[in-house]
């Protein structure tokens, strides 16, 4: 691998930093090792939410009718405002790991707590999308509604989208968009929350200094997780909120 | 195989299932499996031979006490492509001469006399086309191919004849089929394969393959008066499809008569031939299945039917080839009080006058 | 010693090296909070052993029950428990981890030459999952079992069942996160950490297995974790995605679920054909004939797993030409393991072969699982498949490769590694004789179970026609014969620990680099990390290796 009279010699005299473990020959080891488990991971998570899209992919394509009217029940600047918050979150994750690598405490600090306040604010606004789903019984399993779908012109967000009536049994379909709704951005929540969990974990931790000193392994594998979780919001977006908006 | 040597087939046959070692063969597919399957036995057989001789042979050659000294060899190309080669080639002879058995087990002949065969727990319920009906029994005559449609009520099953080498999954929500034409007049086993909960190992029952004439004799005592079709058509006029699906100039829905089998052309652009499957889809779940030129304004019957009623309705509209008694219930259903005979789905069915609902 | 190739110290003056892995530290926290893999391999192996008998238990008494046609020893509903809590347990609490997580876990690190798996706190936390997993299955069992079968087919499992599924499920999501991680620390191990020297293609065989095995449980294992959840919401929720009334469809669940599960049977195996690629070359003295052919072949295996799933249900209505593509790929996949047991009988050719246990057990495997892998090929191809699935022939092809094939390895791994594990030899003579037994109560067991499925006795039956009793009789005969064969083991391994001879270094006369240290090893396996300088399986370099230290001994 890389040139063993080095490593004999290091290893001997145990010339390493305090944060490398002694199972590590070089810091470069470690930080490869850390970083490749992380890619690895973040593959068994795209593998999760896969059996989510197959299921999803199936369903669209036999409820097609339902999938649109389901989406439209959707709020477009709602989902467009968390989308740009997720990306923003992103960019200051970004920034944070380069601030680390940089060595700028303040900064780190500074751009950790930004990431932070924006996965709160994403969760907010899922929040506020969540109660309406509920209010309107749009939650499937708990008095699953089907009015908004075959009068439309009893509810805002189908008359504003010019929906047709559904017959009923295409109708009672939309509980299963909505089932595949709430599924994957529940999951999506999930995630996220534990991310926001971490990043709370990690601002004490970046305030007394453990990233700023060249041991940047854990901000720069938890920004990988965090660019994830975006990637995913990305892809549920125009799947869940985008379906035949604006028709030709 | 059977005609290399019809006489040592049916030795060697009969000898199997003497020691029990093979089901009878009471099908005309039961050969032709039992074919493959013996080469199979026979490819496994001297496979396994080979291994056990060489492990074997190496191992009394090769003993330390008489070859101390191991050689190191690298390997062989030769014999590294042998034995990929060689083996590929023979499970691809197993693969196309299975697939030609599987699409020959579930693509059945035009002239199969269908029955439906509808799986609950923990029980079959099998319904003739002429209204006979039984439960963990199918009588079936003797040279005639007969297809199963089979249904789930509730959860998997799997409809399994071992003597037929049949087998089909009956799923809950579609419909699945097999065919077969039974060889030799018997009883044999029917087993549930697939497990469906506390009684699966009872769901059990018998084929009882029946010569023609006791056929007759059998269909002769079993019915209970009215076809399946007859009971179907009692459905159409109570849950009033009649009020839509008939020939007058106004009709709402399409005219079923010779519906079955046509190709129709969907609302949604595409074509589709009307089978078993289609026709309950287009009952449980019509808005997906609108022919072209008409609204999507029929009600579902999810819930208001049972499978044995849709089998019923099925076989009715399979059979369809006249709208005359139609237009006779038409005529009764519009004497009837109000309340009486209309559908209980989600929109009330339009009275039956023709009258057009905006 | 019944051989030659077994070279132990001078008994007289042997001893235990005094500073080891093992007696490093003492105390129960030393154990319980260690990031040693070593350490990590022994709790693992502590605890599948448990699951294993506790799994036995319940094959004892399916086979109890089917000596009478009726079903008389116990109520259908307890005997649907009872198969399903075996499947569950042998499946997901034994086969899955028994290789990689004991002696995978053991010997990683020592044959790439690294001091530890990569991530060591993240090991310890794949068993404490696993350990977690054991208890919600235990605890499922404790409060009157679950009885979906292993396979909690839908929707049977989501509508008609009141039994602990929801336990059940939650059980084996923690198991299936607990391989994900063992996985993913092989991958992340023989990537980053191999020694100086040692490349890819020095690597032992058994390396490459794992490697395969790993790639199977990172990718295919999430898949059977969206499964659960699913499984869950629609129990609890009553969601609809597998409710036909409600638009779901119940064959989605069955994709989801053999997605994984078909990939789970090579999980199981792989690693096994590691052990036995070790074994051979070890007591025949040679390097594995066609190393390149077996390490691309295991390879091959993991890819093509992840395209056959769909076997599992070729009489489930799903359209007949995806079963040509199946069924192609199937035959397919079957290749690469017939190449493994040619490739392994070669390698005895011109060797020079000593019996001892761990032989034994290879030359069981491969007997049985050519058996096992052959009526494979009888279920992969389509027609066939027809008449066999669904009954004895299938849970008799899966015998034959799980238990004939992956569990006589993993017993071949034990033993061949225990004195490395335990610096003590196992009484060579008594556990022959285990082997032996082992192999005439399986074939005694399952083959009869190929006959029942040929006159189509299904599976999952308590009862069943009478004139398949004397086959059922025969099998469990069988298996009361098996059930000495895997207790014997627990008895002189134990007996072992204490009484077996010292080993030494090297009692097998092996190449590979966990042969070159200590037995037991040091915690931090090698004082310096090594420099690999030749080939995997070089007894050439290991004479000349020999020869020196003769030399500076003398």
């Amino acid at each position: 691998m890389s040139d063993s009279p080095a490593i004999a010699q290091a290893a001997e005299h145990h010339e390493h930093p305090p944060y490398q473990r002694h199972h590590f020959e070089t810091v470069a080891q470690q930080f490869d090792a850390a970083n490749f488990a992380m890619w690895l991971f973040l593959l068994t998570e795209i593998m999760f939410f896969g059996g989510l899209f197959m299921a999803y992919l199936l369903y669209r394509n036999w409820y097609f009718h339902a999938f649109v009217a389901g989406s439209h029940q959707l709020s477009l600047l709602w989902g467009t405002l968390n989308t740009t918050v997720l990306i923003t979150s992103s960019f200051t994750m970004a920034m944070g790991v380069w601030c680390a690598e940089m060595r700028k405490k303040g900064g780190l600090v500074l751009c950790l707590v930004l990431t932070f306040v924006l996965g709160l604010v994403f969760l907010g606004i899922k929040t506020i999308e969540y109660t309406e789903k509920i209010e309107k019984h749009h939650v499937p399993g708990f008095h699953y509604s089907v009015k908004s779908f075959v009068d439309p012109a009893s509810d805002k967000e189908a008359t504003e989208a010019h929906d047709k009536p559904l017959a009923p049994d295409m109708a009672q379909k939309t509980e299963v968009y909505f089932f595949l709704y709430f599924a994957m951005t529940g999951m999506h929540a999930l995630h996220m929350i534990i991310g926001i969990c971490i990043l709370g974990y990690m601002i004490f931790r970046a305030q007394a200094g453990a990233y700023t000193t060249g041991h940047v392994t854990f901000v720069e594998n938890f920004g990988l997780y965090w660019h994830f979780v975006d990637i995913i919001w990305i892809f549920l977006f125009p799947l869940l909120y985008l379906i035949a908006r604006f028709p030709a | 195989m059977s005609h290399i040597s019809p006489v040592l087939w049916q030795f060697f046959v009969k000898w199997m299932t003497n020691f029990a070692l093979f089901p009878p063969e009471a099908s005309t597919i039961a050969p032709q499996m039992d074919a493959l399957i013996f080469f199979m036995v026979l490819v496994s057989l001297i496979g396994l031979t080979i291994v056990i001789l060489l492990v074997t042979s190496f191992s009394i050659l090769y003993h330390k006490k008489r070859h101390p000294v191991a050689v190191q060899i690298e390997g062989s190309t030769l014999l590294e492509a042998t034995w990929t080669i060689i083996p590929l080639g023979l499970f691809l002879i197993m693969f196309v001469w299975g697939s030609l058995i599987y699409f020959r087990v579930y693509t059945p002949p035009a002239n199969a006399m269908n029955i439906y065969v509808v799986g609950k727990q923990w029980m079959w319920k099998a319904e003739h086309p002429g209204g006979q009906h039984e439960i963990n029994s199918l009588h079936i005559p003797v040279g005639r191919p007969i297809q199963l449609t089979l249904i789930s009520q509730d959860v998997f099953h799997s409809f399994s004849i071992p003597a037929f080498r049949v087998k089909r999954e009956a799923i809950p929500g579609r419909y699945t089929s097999v065919w077969f034409q039974a060889t030799t007049p018997g009883t044999y086993h029917l087993f549930c394969t697939q497990y469906c909960g506390t009684n699966h190992s009872a769901m059990i029952g018998d084929i009882v393959v029946l010569s023609l004439a006791d056929y007759k004799k059998w269909l002769a005592q079993s019915t209970s008066g009215a076809s399946l079709a007859q009971n179907g058509e009692r459905l159409f006029a109570s849950l009033s499809c009649n009020a839509c699906h008939n020939d007058r100039p106004d009709a709402r829905g399409p005219n079923l008569v010779n519906v079955y089998g046509s190709k129709l052309a969907l609302s949604s652009g595409g074509s589709v031939t009307a089978d078993d499957a289609y026709l309950r889809e287009a009952i449980l779940n019509p808005s997906q299945h609108i022919t072209q030129g008409y609204s999507p304004i029929m009600p579902t019957y999810q819930g208001q039917i049972s499978e044995d009623g849709v089998i019923a309705l099925v076989e009715y509209i399979k059979n369809l080839n006249s709208n005359y008694r139609v237009e006779q219930t038409l005529n009764t259903t519009d004497l009837l009080p109000e309340g009486e005979g209309k559908a209980t789905g989600a929109k009330p069915a339009p009275a039956a006058k023709g009258a057009v609902n905006p | 010693m019944s051989s030659t190739v077994v070279a132990l110290p001078d008994q007289s003056t042997a001893r235990i090296p005094k500073v080891n892995y093992l007696s490093k530290e003492n105390g129960l926290l030393s154990w319980l909070l260690t990031g040693d893999h070593k350490r990590i391999a022994i709790l693992y192996l502590i605890s599948i052993t448990f699951f294993f008998f506790i799994g036995g238990a319940m094959a004892g008494l399916i086979r109890l029950e089917l000596l009478t046609p009726q079903s008389d020893l116990m109520a259908t509903d307890t005997y649907n428990k009872v198969f399903t809590m075996h499947g569950v347990i042998m499946v997901f609490l034994f086969l899955v981890p028994s290789v990689p997580a004991t002696i995978g876990n053991f010997l990683i690190p020592l044959m790439v030459g690294a001091k530890d798996l990569a991530l060591p706190k993240v090991n310890l936390l794949s068993w404490y999952l696993y350990v977690f997993a054991g208890i919600m299955v235990l605890y499922t069992m404790i409060s009157g079992g679950v009885d979906t079968g292993w396979t909690f087919t839908t929707p049977l499992s989501t509508h008609y069942l009141n039994t602990h599924v929801l336990s059940t499920g939650i059980a084996i999501f923690i198991a299936g996160f607990s391989s994900i991680f063992t996985g993913l620390n092989f991958i992340v191990t023989i990537h980053k950490m191999r020694a100086p020297g040692m490349t890819w293609f020095r690597l032992p065989l058994f390396v490459w297995s794992h490697y395969a095995a790993s790639i199977l449980m990172v990718l295919g294992t999430p898949v059977l974790a969206i499964a659960i959840v699913l499984v869950a919401l629609e129990r609890v929720f009553g969601i609809g995605v597998f409710d036909p009334t409600r638009g779901g469809d119940p064959l989605l669940f069955q994709h989801l679920f053999w997605f994984y599960s078909h990939p789970a049977v090579y999980i199981m195996i792989l690693p096994g054909m590691g052990v036995i690629s070790e074994v051979v070359s070890t007591f025949s003295r040679k390097r594995v004939f066609g190393y390149t052919a077996v390490a691309f072949s295991s390879v091959a295996i993991a890819v093509f797993g992840f395209f056959v799933w769909e076997h599992h249900m070729f009489i489930m209505g799903v359209s007949n030409y995806s079963t040509l593509v199946f069924s192609l790929l199937t035959m397919l996949v079957a290749v690469p393991s017939a190449i493994k047991i040619f490739n392994w009988s070669f390698t005895l050719y011109r060797g020079s072969l000593t019996f001892e246990t761990p032989m034994l057990y290879a030359f069981g495997f491969m007997g049985l699982f050519t058996i096992g892998g052959l009526t494979g090929v009888f279920l992969g191809s389509t027609g066939t498949d027809i008449h066999f699935t669904e009954t004895y022939f299938i849970v008799a092809h899966f015998h034959f490769v799980m238990v004939g094939g992956m569990l006589m390895a993993f017993l071949a791994g034990v033993h061949f590694w225990w004195p490395k594990m335990t610096g003590r030899m196992y009484p060579e003579k008594i556990s022959q004789l285990a082997a032996v037994v082992t192999f005439i109560g399986f074939n005694f067991t399952f083959f009869p179970q190929f006959i029942l499925g040929m006159l189509g006795m299904p599976r999952r039956y308590a009862a069943y026609p009478p004139e398949f009793q004397i086959l059922n009789v025969f099998s469990t005969a069988g298996a009361s014969i098996l059930g000495v064969g895997y207790l014997l083991p627990i008895l002189y391994l134990t007996w072992s620990l204490k009484y077996g001879e010292i080993a030494g270094n090297n009692p097998w006369q092996a190449t590979g680099l966990e042969w070159q240290i200590q037995s037991p090893p040091l915690t931090e396996n090698f004082p310096e990390i090594p420099i690999m300088d030749h080939e995997a399986y070089d007894y050439e370099w290991l004479e000349r290796q020999q020869q020196r230290e003769a030399q500076s001994v003398g």
